[in-house]
């Protein structure tokens, strides 16, 4: 136990060094304002929140290369619903046949809108789990595939347009920087980094003091030894799954609010690749049986970390780019090295 | 009569464990010689030595009279001495030509020369006696039996001087063994050498000229096949006393809590009844291979059952836990905590760390497990130590069937000894064990009835006093059909 928390204890200080690295380069002190520190909170928590899911399934020794589709389906799902109920404004979708419940009782619309983003992704978690538990399929082949299915799904949704909402709610608010402005200050930080740590605290606790916790990490840790103790392996492979698919539905509530309410299919891609580094730089290993939320967290903040702190010091995007490839690198190899010792 | 392969007084030890203490071994040209031993003999040591895969640490070798020293396996091959193992080593994916001429390609130029390769593996197939398959065929279309000819057939391309065939026909159907037979025979009309490593006793004796027999590392006897009665290899093969390691206090055995009727699993078993009762301590012998491990599996549910029916607990919820042959592979998880291990079959919805480890304190003393403390990793612990987390995990579980597969292999006598002294308790406190053993000495102290397993099917189960070693042997390589 002691050596986990030196080992989350190293990935902070990692984190810690890169910030501070950026806190001094980047001129005028810009980096370390209370309004940055909030941006990077507000970056990291659509990786961090989907990280969770992505989490749990590198644990059992998956993987999941649909996120990045699953968050933008969320999106869309969810502004599908926001048009549905809207009585005003350009309606792209379904706007003049609507539920009387919705007429009546607008204040419902926002709130199916978010049921269905979230339904949307976990139902496609769901498959993703099906697939690899029913038919027996590497992880990666089949979220290769339904990166694509469900990518194309949500273009298909939304008309391969943005879906523009009548009118503002408040789920187009859960992102928006709190400490700059008026009457957020009362709150500290936006809710989405709020859904975030209760998303990384409730996890946490699950994965240590769950059964389900303690069989995702044996099934990833040795498969065989989970089926011979009585692990239902396939069952808790579809949980996993499935709740990879919930967390990316959250996530994308997070992202619609992010990037200005708007129902976009084509966003959120390549974030797997942002979720997955994020993981690993957290200490998870591909092989299964490692990894923590925490670490995801930390992780997630040092892509966030070096993306922004790229920007900000105006390298070119290449450098930026060859910058965070190295940095998941350097991160597995010291890994590498430190299980060496061990063994 | 000049002599091909010899070997000279080959040791061989791992540590502290000798493997090889002292192998004599000397085949003609043309002659097939048997390598008899039970298993954990010292058999696949040797092959590996042979094969250049271990270097002896003393003894000589010759091939022809020149000194061999193969310092890897493909030397071993260049040298013209090929080894067949039991797990074929064929790339499933590849043609039949493109296996039997792996890594000696005929070329013309830089590039492959097709043509000529198609027709030295024709060659090579007609020597085996597969002239009707196509050179192109993809390997893994083909049966087991013939994949097998492959193998042989590329030790034939290679002209291979010496051909060693590790239990060829433990997967073999009666008629391709007949095949198999043929071919040997064939191949020893062109002055092959054949070293053939079996446990059964009739195969040995009707295809080989002399046999040796190993036995813990050394070679303790041969002869020639056909002047020697199979009982006399026998008593050659298990001669040992069975010493003062396995305590057995006087047993009465209860009601029956498992009983298994005309079993049959997908491959193995075939045909497989028992019942275990309460306070008894039940054997199962058998060659590797038999199907024990496929009995013990089909029992508690982790391989299907075909036909047949199990009555009695055979679940952790119904009181039955199994601890596995292979403790890297399936045994325990190596990277989680002792307590993560012990504790897995039977977690509640919550889980509280601490509760988990001071669960497990009791066990760790009570069958001495070393270790710094319940949440240290499993594979900073010793083999012998592993499992007994294992053998822990049932104790914890307070199961009353315990299905224990090779519950020593690998490990330490004092370890051994302790998890004889265990079984016996549990024994002795009411609960079944069913056991599987390779090493007879062990099966005959520590169990109260034994049955054996052979090719598919289990025996009669009788007391033990009904057995002694040279019996099991003979059901075991069926040359008595029980």
């Amino acid at each position: 136990m002691k050596g986990k928390w030196l080992d989350i204890g190293g990935r902070f200080l990692a984190l810690v060094v890169v910030f501070m690295f950026f806190a001094v380069l980047v001129e005028g002190g810009k980096f370390y304002t209370p309004r940055n520190l909030e941006n990077l909170l507000r970056q990291s928590a659509v990786y961090g929140t989907a990280g969770l899911g992505m989490t749990l399934i590198i644990i059992t020794g998956g993987i999941d290369l649909s996120v990045g589709s699953m968050i933008a389906l969320s999106v869309v799902a969810l502004s599908w619903v926001l048009n549905f109920g809207g009585s005003t404004g350009a309606a792209v979708v379904g706007g003049d046949q609507s539920a009387y419940l919705v007429y009546q009782h607008p204040v419902l619309t926002p709130i199916l809108a978010v049921g269905a983003g979230i339904l949307a992704a976990t139902l496609a978690g769901l498959a993703n789990g099906c697939m690899v538990v029913g038919m027996r399929m590497m992880p990666f082949i089949v979220t290769l595939g339904t990166m694509g299915v469900i990518r194309g799904l949500a273009k298909g949704i939304a008309h391969e347009r943005d879906i523009y909402p009548p009118e503002a709610t408040w789920i187009g608010g859960i992102m928006d920087p709190v400490l700059t402005s008026k009457g957020g200050a009362g709150v500290l930080l936006p809710t989405g980094v709020w859904i975030l740590v209760a998303g990384v605290i409730v996890m946490a606790f699950v994965l240590r003091y769950t059964r389900l916790g303690r069989h995702i990490y044996a099934v990833g840790s040795n498969e065989e030894t989970a089926r011979l103790c009585g692990v239902k392996v396939g069952m808790t492979k579809l949980v996993v799954y499935t709740l990879a698919g919930f967390f990316c539905g959250v996530s994308g509530l997070m992202q619609f609010s992010y990037i200005g309410g708007i129902g976009q299919p084509t966003t959120a891609v390549t974030y797997e690749l942002f979720v997955i580094a994020a993981v690993i730089i957290g200490g998870a290993s591909f092989r299964g049986g490692e990894g923590s939320v925490l670490g995801t967290l930390i992780g997630a903040l040092t892509i966030t970390v070096l993306y922004a702190g790229g920007q900000q010091m105006g390298w070119p995007k290449w450098v930026q780019e060859m910058v965070i490839g190295g940095i998941i690198i350097l991160a597995v190899a010291l890994d590498r090295l430190r299980h060496r010792r061990v063994a | 009569m000049p002599i091909r392969l010899e070997m000279r007084g080959v040791r061989k030890a791992f540590g502290a464990t000798k493997a090889l203490r002292g192998v004599d071994l000397s085949v003609a040209p043309g002659e097939v010689m048997a390598l008899v031993g039970e298993n954990g003999a010292g058999k696949s040591t040797l092959m590996k030595v042979l094969s250049g895969a271990h270097l002896p640490d003393e003894g000589q070798i010759f091939l022809d009279g020149k000194a061999y020293v193969p310092g890897n396996p493909l030397h071993a091959r260049e040298s013209g001495v090929a080894m067949i193992y039991q797990e074929l080593s064929l790339a499933p994916h590849l043609s039949v030509m493109e296996n039997i001429l792996l890594g000696i390609e005929p070329k013309r130029g830089p590039l492959l020369d097709w043509r000529a390769m198609r027709q030295r593996a024709a060659d090579a197939l007609r020597e085996v006696g597969l002239e009707q398959i196509d050179p192109a065929t993809p390997v893994q279309t083909l049966s087991i039996a013939k994949q097998q000819l492959v193998e042989i057939a590329r030790a034939v391309a290679l002209d291979c001087r010496v051909l060693v065939l590790d239990e060829p026909t433990s997967s073999l159907t009666l008629q391709d063994i007949e095949k198999l037979f043929a071919l040997i025979l064939r191949l020893k009309s062109r002055n092959i050498s054949v070293v053939y490593i079996s446990h059964f006793l009739e195969e040995v004796k009707r295809i080989s000229d002399r046999f040796s027999v190993l036995r813990d590392g050394e070679t303790v006897g041969n002869g020639i096949t056909g002047e020697t009665p199979v009982p006399l290899i026998i008593s050659l093969m298990v001669g040992r006393s069975v010493d003062e390691l396995y305590p057995r206090s006087h047993r009465t055995p209860g009601e029956v809590v498992l009983e298994v009727k005309d079993l049959a699993g997908v491959d193995k078993p075939t045909q497989a009844s028992l019942q275990l009762r309460r306070g008894e301590v039940l054997g199962i012998a058998g060659l590797v291979g038999a199907g024990r491990t496929e009995l013990m599996r089909a029992i508690f549910g982790l391989n299907p059952v075909v036909r047949g029916e199990i009555r009695g607990p055979a679940s952790w919820a119904t009181g039955a836990g199994m601890v596995s042959e292979d403790r890297k592979l399936e045994g325990l998880a190596a990277e989680l905590s002792i307590a993560d291990n012990l504790t897995l079959p039977l977690l509640d919805w919550w889980v509280w760390p601490s509760r988990q480890q001071r669960a497990c304190r009791p066990w760790i003393e009570k069958i001495h497990i070393k270790c710094q403390s319940p949440g240290q990793r499993v594979a900073a612990l010793s083999g012998g130590n592993q499992q007994k987390v294992a053998i822990a995990r049932l104790l914890h579980a307070d199961v009353d069937v315990l299905l224990l597969d090779e519950p020593t292999r690998g490990i330490d006598v004092g370890s051994k000894a302790q998890i004889y002294r265990l079984i016996d308790e549990l024994a002795l406190a009411g609960k079944a064990v069913l056991m599987i053993s390779s090493y007879l000495p062990e099966l005959l102290g520590t169990c109260d009835r034994i049955a054996v397993m052979c090719r598919g099917r289990l025996s009669e189960t009788r007391e033990r006093k009904d057995w002694d070693e040279h019996q099991l042997m003979l059901v075991a390589t069926g040359q008595e059909e029980r």
